[in-house]
């Protein structure tokens, strides 16, 4: 490898320093530090540093959460500590929404806009933003502070949401939801939207036949585990490890367990294929990515009973064999993200974690990594690669991450719903767990509800209820409304009309009518949302979230997105069913040869509108109702 | 004599390729089951001398109880799989792939082949409006991540923008690239170890580039031009070719491939020299050969101003072998 280094110009002081943080001082003149005369004589770095290429994601961190941009020495410098070139670091850095490259506002107040907000009114906000700060995205005149659009923030149950990045010594990253243009500005202007809300309860609601995942949400510290353990925690491990990994495995199975991350995958049979690989290391990691429009569950989980994820993680560790587990959040998530690294520190420090859990001779540590502004990264492999520290884009399948995952080695991956039912199933035995829900689907169901309801929020039923049920208890429809369509599963879901309302939520009873419960989105729409904005917000989420590596996705999003523009402005090309016909195909090559999830559904949620008449090929006036 | 191991007796996997049953060695790829059986497929990203990455999806197939079609390029056989290489949804597939790149990106220089394709698939890319008119240079480098600007629907987004020439060598002209990812390889781990250039941003804004879109000569780039041996398009091209191009001057027909072997170091290397009116026009290496796979060095692929010098005036007075 030749690699180019230090034509960028040098790191300054800071940059160094918050590099260094990440990766420790560097030990030689090779690796960018002070020259030593045995340097001259002996090379250090190479394999070894590039064994440390997973660390360049959390390195870029550093340099944007200190300067706000990642510049060309800072960039360098990372690259020769890390012995990466410095043109696939840029490759990797360019692919994160919330990593610049160019030097900008140091202050940015990224605005959600995306459908569960606007639905409920996002759009006007912004053209406050836009009115009293300028465009999005622009900083104007060297001004320290922008602000942006985004993509939902996983706040989707308070009906607005902005995220503030703030660069400096002090960096800050903040959520706040609700938010109005005076506290956005107060942001922009520099000032701190106040501590992070431990105080704020977080609306988690069931059909008064007792909570179950969510039952100790806001009855525990989130900061204690000494409350967790109150509660009832640790229990779970203890009993994994009596059981022993086959046993644990087996009653998994027993629970029939689904994954509740969008594939609804038996879980049982991935944490086998891993526990009964040869090859060792294994890893497992949690997918805490959560960016599905209008999931906002498994953040309540991690901000409000994080010791519970954690626990399960390192369930999952003792039953695949592993020894290291990986807890992979979106980089939006700030508070979650600190109390689970709060959470394990504490379980290391109680030896919960560490060489030697509960003095029972299975080591296990677990590494909270933080993603950087990509949907994409929540694709199992994306992810795999994101960690790695490569461009975050899907890998071919197979092989499956059971055989070849994160670094190459077996590895089981795990959403964070699916992992906390395992606690649950440890509690009360795999065949008792089985008996709640349907045949086919069982267990509670966390459902992310939001949109034109009176009580939107994140709702635990048991499985089968029907639509309506959930929609009577999250006060849908509003009285004097009328409810036009549900979106269920989010961006890459489908809407289903009122005449769906009496289909059972489970797995197999939305499989039958052609719709998917993916991460568990609800999300009902009434006369005063237009439906075709909807659809246009999510074409431009595919389009901006894509990875371009595969042609149907990469350029067909691009397409699709330019033709629902096209029936807005009631200006089709040709006649009306040329355009239909163009959906179409473009649905099925994205569905047929995309390489990923992303682009096999990019198209689900628009083409179920179409069908149901919610927008219209029609030349004009039918786009917009 | 001594023993030459050559390897273990592959095992033979039988498949059903379009309805008629075969039997591929175990570990082929359904792409090369599919030569073996005179099925053609259309590849893009696919080489033989690279890793293949399976992002172009031209060559997508059927294979019953897979839900979604598979790459024929980089699947290997299975004991007992069912293929369809010319079913509606593989046709439709294809079909669109070569529509969505055609509108998006000038193919004018990928080959005859591609133009077959595109009409035995009945590929029809302006179904998706006129073009938009060509980005400003460098508008592309500087897309970020997760933003774009709104379309208006009226015309198709397209990837045109000023070629990049920079340097005597090569050009770089990326209203040409469909990212097929194949100089990306070449430069990397499956030839040149340089990583002079990686795929940079995402979504259609996914580019080709040099750290921060730096020029060539500001790059790691040692001007081996591997990757201009690699890409499939004509967007990596030897400025020699870009130059005639340009002036009209450039005609296939007059031109001769000459084979010979470097004559800078001892490895061997096979090059083929282009010529046209005398003057060599572009180097490359057989594919197949032994030693290059079709890699040089830059001192094969652009060292030949020497051998087309005109013979200098001696104005020494001691003649050629200066003073004999
Ligand atoms: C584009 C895309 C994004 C995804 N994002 C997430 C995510 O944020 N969280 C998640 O758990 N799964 C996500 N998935 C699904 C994962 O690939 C994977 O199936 C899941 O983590 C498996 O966990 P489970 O079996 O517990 O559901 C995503 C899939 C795709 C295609
Ligand atoms: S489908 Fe889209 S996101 Fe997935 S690999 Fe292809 S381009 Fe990337
Ligand atoms: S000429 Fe060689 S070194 Fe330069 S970019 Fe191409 S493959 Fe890489
Ligand atoms: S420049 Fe050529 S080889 Fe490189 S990705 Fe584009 S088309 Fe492929
Ligand atoms: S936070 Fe706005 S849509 Fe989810
Ligand atoms: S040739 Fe197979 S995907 Fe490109």
């Amino acid at each position: 490898m030749d690699l180019r280094l230090g034509v960028g110009g040098a790191a300054t002081e800071a940059e160094r320093a918050a590099v260094d943080v990440v990766l420790g001082p560097p030990e030689s003149g090779w690796e960018g530090g002070g020259r030593r005369p045995i340097d001259g004589h002996v090379a250090f770095g190479g394999r070894a540093a590039r064994a440390r290429r997973h660390l360049l994601l959390p390195a870029l961190h550093a340099l944007q959460d200190r300067v706000g941009w990642i510049s060309r020495g800072g960039l360098d410098y990372v690259c020769t500590r890390l012995t990466v070139p410095p043109a696939e670091a840029y490759g990797v850095a360019s692919a994160y929404a919330l990593l610049r490259l160019e030097p900008g506002p140091t202050t940015v107040v990224h605005v959600c806009d995306d459908i569960a907000c606007r639905a409920v009114g996002a759009e006007s906000l912004c053209r406050v933003l836009e009115r009293r700060y300028g465009p999005a995205g622009e900083a104007g005149n060297g001004r320290a502070a922008a602000w942006m659009r985004s993509p939902c923030l996983g706040q989707c149950d308070h009906g607005s949401a902005a995220f503030l990045q703030r660069a400096g010594e002090r960096p800050r990253r903040r959520v706040v939801a609700p938010v109005d243009a005076d506290l956005v500005g107060a942001m922009l202007e520099g000032r701190d939207p106040g501590p992070p809300g431990p105080d704020r309860a977080p609306r988690v609601r069931g059909d008064g036949s007792g909570l179950r995942l969510l039952r100790r949400i806001g009855v525990v510290d989130p900061t204690s585990l000494d409350s967790y353990r109150a509660q009832g925690g640790y229990q779970a491990l203890r009993r994994a490890l009596e059981l022993g990994p086959a046993g644990v495995i087996r009653e998994i199975e027993d629970a029939k367990l689904l994954g509740r991350g969008g594939a609804a995958f038996p879980t049982a049979l991935k944490w086998r294929a891993v526990a009964t690989s040869p090859v060792r290391p294994r890893y497992v990691v949690c997918n805490a990515d959560e960016s599905e429009p209008g999931t906002f569950k498994d953040r309540v989980l991690m901000e409000w009973d994080p010791f519970a994820v954690i626990e399960s993680l390192t369930v999952m560790g003792f039953a695949c064999g592993a020894e290291r587990g990986y807890v992979y959040i979106r980089g939006e998530y700030p508070l979650a993200e600190e109390r689970l690294r709060r959470a394990v520190e504490e379980a290391r420090a109680r030896g919960l974690l560490g060489p030697d859990v509960l003095g029972r001779g299975f080591p296990f540590e677990v590494e909270v990594r933080r993603g950087a502004g990509a949907y994409i990264a929540g694709e199992e492999t994306a992810l795999f690669n994101s960690i790695e520290g490569r461009r975050p884009e899907p890998r071919n399948k197979p092989p499956f991450p059971a055989q070849s995952g994160l670094f190459g080695k077996p590895t089981a991956i795990n959403n964070v719903e699916t992992l906390v039912n395992v606690l649950e199933i440890l509690r009360e035995g795999g065949p008792a767990f089985a008996g709640l829900g349907t045949a086919g689907s069982t267990g509670t169901r966390l459902f992310c509800v939001s949109g034109s309801v009176e009580r939107p929020g994140l709702y635990e039923l048991p499985f089968g209820v029907t639509l309506r049920r959930l929609l009577e208890l999250a006060g849908c429809p509003r009285p004097g409304h009328t409810l036009r369509a549900v979106l269920l599963g989010g961006a890459a879901g489908s809407f289903v009309d009122p005449g769906a309302l009496d289909t059972p939520l489970t797995f197999e009873g939305l499989r039958s009518i052609g719709a998917s419960l993916g991460s568990g989105v609800v999300m009902p729409l009434d006369h005063t949302v237009d439906i075709a904005d909807i659809c246009r917000r999510i074409a431009r989420f595919f389009r901006d979230e894509s990875c371009g590596q595969c042609v149907p996705c990469r350029v067909g999003t691009v397409r699709q997105e330019e033709l629902l523009e096209r029936l807005a402005r009631g200006r089709p090309l040709g006649s009306a069913a040329q355009e239909t016909a163009l959906l179409q195909d473009l649905g099925a090559v994205m569905r047929d040869a995309s390489i990923c999830g992303l682009g096999q559904t990019a198209a689900n949620a628009i083409q179920s509108a179409v069908r149901l008449g919610l927008i219209g090929a029609a030349p004009a006036g039918g786009g917009r109702r | 004599m001594s023993a030459v191991f050559v390897g273990l007796p592959r095992r033979m996997v039988e498949v059903t390729l379009d309805g008629r049953q075969t039997r591929v060695p175990e570990g082929s790829t359904l792409l090369e089951a599919c030569r073996q059986q005179g099925i053609e497929t259309p590849t893009l990203c696919y080489l033989e001398n690279l890793t293949p990455v399976n992002v172009c999806r031209v060559c997508v197939v059927e294979v019953e109880g897979s839900r979604a079609l598979v790459p024929a390029c980089s699947r290997p056989v299975e004991p007992g799989m069912v293929v369809h290489t010319d079913s509606e949804r593989v046709r439709t597939s294809r079909r669109l792939v070569l529509e969505l790149l055609a509108s998006s990106v000038d193919l004018s220089l990928a080959g005859p082949e591609v133009e077959r394709w595109m009409r035995s698939y009945g590929a029809d890319p302006g179904r998706f409006g006129p073009p938009a008119p060509p980005r400003g240079a460098g508008e592309r480098d500087r897309a970020r991540a997760g933003e774009h600007l709104a379309p208006d629907g009226a015309s198709a987004e397209t990837v045109a923008q000023p070629a990049k020439v920079d340097n005597q060598s090569y050009v770089r002209d990326y209203s040409r690239c469909i990212l097929c990812y194949k100089c990306v390889e070449a430069c990397g781990v499956d030839a040149q170890n340089t990583f002079a250039i990686a795929v940079a941003g995402r979504g259609f804004d996914a580019r080709i580039s040099t750290e921060f879109d730096v020029g060539l000569p500001d790059s790691a780039c040692v001007y081996c031009g591997n990757c201009i041996g690699v890409c499939p398009t004509g967007a990596l091209m030897f400025k020699s070719e870009y130059d005639l191009r340009r002036s009209g001057a450039w005609d296939e027909s007059r031109q001769t491939v000459t084979t010979t072997v470097c004559p800078y170091c001892g490895v061997g290397c096979n090059l083929e020299l282009h010529v046209q009116d005398n003057r060599i026009v572009k180097v490359t290496s057989p594919l197949d050969h032994d030693v290059t796979r079709g890699h040089l060095c830059v001192k094969g692929r652009f060292g030949f101003p020497f051998v087309q010098a005109a013979p200098e005036k001696d104005e020494s007075g001691l003649g050629p072998a200066g003073g004999e």
